[in-house]
């Protein structure tokens, strides 16, 4: 590996931006925010895949664009497959002498709808075959493009509009897919879990992922105030509180050996810092209806799968 | 005529068509295993193995995948070679759209096989002619010899700057794909010096400038982007115009193809067969076509005035083409090897049919389904045909315009 990635807070800001304002992301767009860090982590030379989704619709609306990198969208279900392609010929015309540049670095970005369902298939083939690129799930827990349906990224108890908060049913019934793990299992060079609140740690694990060679996951904490129902200006405020609460704690797994990040390790370190998921919870509309009477062991069931995946976390990170 | 000389080999279709991308100098291939394509992923693989080729091959998790891969290899700049047949042709549907929509110039091998259900591995063209309005060239070959040739044509016309369109070059499944064949083949660097480097045509970038159209760091542009009512018609009149170019472009390509090898099909996209005087005549794809011309010669020796005509480019319709060499049939037969379900006739007789309309003479016209799940069309079938459109024309009468040859009913 190359010597460990320095940077001032000041660099990063006077970076030029490559995915630039102008594009029409909603007002605290929790993705928009992410996809602007991500590529102030870029290395040189970057080609940008783009699943279907949210942020491909609003960075792309002909004839604008938000890209300053060149950029492809293709399809929904496929961009782990499209970054396959890239990186394929990349290698072939380097070969061959046709490449001007000595390295490109390939990004695919795709929303949970694409990486948890329809695109699992194309990412878990990327992935075992080896392409040199960076996936980045940016996750904000339901098909919000097509107007907050569930998905498998969407937590238990979430109201969404395919598993709406009824009379007798309290959201979706499902837990979330352990997404990153599945492609811990791949035992693909590096996986990470970052949040949009903690942006230095955020952008180091994006240059980590650039820099393996191979296959690099990041999973992405990326809540949207329309389909999250809460105030656009929380957004930052509730992605802290998801790490706060650990229910989406931030490690890193290098060749699958996995590591607390630093905002997750001082939870660890101290848990009497461990927030509970009432707290994060509360500040949510989705899961309003948890808080009327009748489904209020919901949260408790919330508590117990967040406890229960924060001390299997904690067994892995060897942490006791 | 050339003065090459070429190398007679025994191939199967599939083999002919993985040595014409071999030589093609193919950047990228992708590909996802299906029955009868394999054997042209199984041979390329071989060349992978033994170093022949440097080509970059992607053995992906599904054609889906495939096509999706060799798409944007061949956005950032490779040559890009695909295979696939029935099933596999079906999951890439939404994927072949995206491909002609973004005007990647992908060349694939189809080895027509029937679709599900039942299950059937053999040959007809339900798969292909699935696909007919994807926006994809489509050139249906009669033997193995047209196969090894259409595919190297097909990079030419494929990437030609009037063109950028993919090209799909269809053979027919076990009558073709898996039957050897002597196949005469160009030296390396003949089919090298015929396809050239892929030129990377400029559009205008970001700021108003000329930039390629790849995706490239140094120029970066976006492509696939969203466009709605707009913008999005527009994006889709420019791909007709690019199919009506495609038209000149394959009979230009496939006429310089004719100077290097010595080997024509018909103009490039009709092949006719004494069809001048024709009184009775078929319109046939495929290979097929190879059984009906034996036909037309037993009858051409009784004395009966029969023809063929073998459309080689189904997309684009060489519409004038077709008028133009059916003139003076007086009644026409014309085959299918798969059905248009409740649409009254095959895919083919409904553009044949289409092309006749308002002609001053139009014959009279019967559409035969045929072959379909590989199931043979001999000979006697044939001229078994031939025998009806002679029926029709003393009686000048058609009982039933849409037939089935060779089913149990």
């Amino acid at each position: 590996m190359t010597a460990p990635w320095k940077f001032t807070a000041r660099e990063i800001v006077e970076k030029p931006d490559l995915f630039t304002s102008g594009h029409r992301a909603c007002a605290g767009c929790g993705p928009a925010i992410a996809l602007r860090q991500i590529m102030k982590a870029t290395r040189g030379p970057t080609i940008v895949t783009n699943a279907t989704g949210c942020m491909e619709v609003v960075s792309t609306i002909y004839p604008y664009t938000a890209w300053k990198v060149p950029w492809i969208h293709t399809a929904f279900e496929n961009v782990a497959a499209n970054a396959s392609g890239i990186e394929a010929a990349l290698k072939v015309l380097k070969r061959k002498g046709k490449l001007e540049h000595k390295n490109v670095d390939v990004i695919a970005f795709a929303g949970d709808g694409g990486t948890f369902d329809i695109g699992l298939q194309a990412l878990s083939g990327a992935a075992e075959r080896g392409h040199d690129f960076l996936y980045v799930l940016y996750d904000n827990e339901a098909y919000m493009n097509t107007g907050i349906q569930r998905s498998g990224g969407t937590p238990h108890g979430a109201s969404t509009t395919t598993s709406p908060g009824g009379k007798v049913i309290p959201g979706k019934p499902q837990f979330k897919k352990p997404i990153a793990n599945i492609m811990v299992a791949h035992e693909i060079p590096y996986v990470a879990t970052a949040s949009i609140s903690f942006w230095q740690d955020l952008i180091i694990k994006t240059r980590r992922g650039l820099e393996v060679k191979g296959p690099a996951f990041l999973h992405v904490f990326a809540p949207c105030p329309r389909g999250w129902r809460y105030h656009t200006s929380k957004t930052i405020e509730i992605s802290r509180l998801a790490v706060e609460t650990c229910v989406f704690p931030l490690w890193e797994a290098k060749y699958g050996e996995y590591s607390l990040s630093p905002q997750s390790k001082v939870v660890a370190l101290k848990p009497e810092r461990k927030k509970p998921v009432k707290e994060y919870l509360e500040v949510q509309r989705r899961f309003g209806h948890l808080f009327k009477p009748g489904f209020r062991n919901v949260i408790d069931e919330i508590q117990n799968i967040t406890d229960k995946r924060w001390n299997q976390l904690l067994k892995k990170c060897n942490i006791t | 005529m050339t003065t090459i000389k070429q190398n007679t080999l025994a191939l199967n279709g599939d083999e002919a068509v993985a040595l014409a991308v071999k030589q093609s100098d193919v950047d990228v291939v992708a590909a996802y295993p299906i029955t009868p394509q394999t054997i042209i992923v199984e041979k390329f693989s071989e060349y992978i193995a033994d170093g022949e080729v440097e080509t970059e091959f992607v053995c992906t998790e599904s054609e889906h995948s495939a096509l999706s891969a060799c798409l944007t290899a061949s956005a950032t700049g490779a040559r890009t070679f695909t295979a696939s047949a029935s099933a596999g042709l079906a999951l890439m549907h939404e994927i072949l759209y995206v491909t002609s929509g973004c005007r990647a110039p992908i060349v694939m091998a189809i080895a027509n096989r029937a679709l599900s259900a039942p299950i059937n591995i053999h040959c007809d063209h339900s798969d292909s002619m699935a696909e007919r309005d994807s926006g994809w060239i489509q050139i249906y070959v009669e033997n193995s010899q047209e196969a090894y040739d259409s595919i190297i044509q097909a990079f030419r016309i494929a990437e030609h700057p009037d063109v950028l369109l993919p090209v799909m070059v269809c053979l027919d499944a076990f009558f073709l794909s898996h039957t050897l064949e002597n196949v005469k083949t160009l030296p390396n660097e003949a089919v090298q010096e015929f396809i050239g480097d892929r030129q990377i045509p400029l559009v205008l970038g970001h700021e108003g400038e000329k930039v390629p159209f790849k995706l490239d760091p140094k120029n970066p542009i976006t492509i696939g982007p969203l466009a709605l009512y707009d913008y999005y018609f527009e994006h889709k009149r420019q791909q007709e115009e690019a199919m009506r170019e495609a038209l000149r472009i394959i009979r230009q390509v496939h006429n310089e193809f004719a100077e290097t090898s010595g080997r024509k099909y018909g103009n490039g996209l009709i092949e006719t067969y004494h069809l001048e005087d024709a009184e009775i005549a078929t319109v046939c794809v495929g290979s097929t076509a190879g059984t009906i011309k034996t036909v037309v010669d037993q009858l051409r020796e009784q004395g009966v005035k029969a023809g063929i005509l073998r459309l080689r480019t189904l997309r684009p319709l060489p519409f004038s083409d077709i008028k133009k060499a059916l003139e003076g049939v007086k009644a026409l037969a014309v085959m299918d090897r798969s059905n248009s379900f409740g649409g009254h006739g095959g895919p083919v007789f409904h553009e044949i049919r289409h092309v006749l309309y308002g002609t001053h003479s139009t014959p009279f016209v019967v559409n035969y389904i045929f072959g379909l799940g590989g199931r043979d069309m001999p000979q006697n079938a044939i001229l078994g045909i031939y025998r009806d459109l002679q029926a029709i024309l003393k009686t000048e009468r058609v009982v039933e315009d849409v037939r089935f040859a060779g089913v149990r009913e």
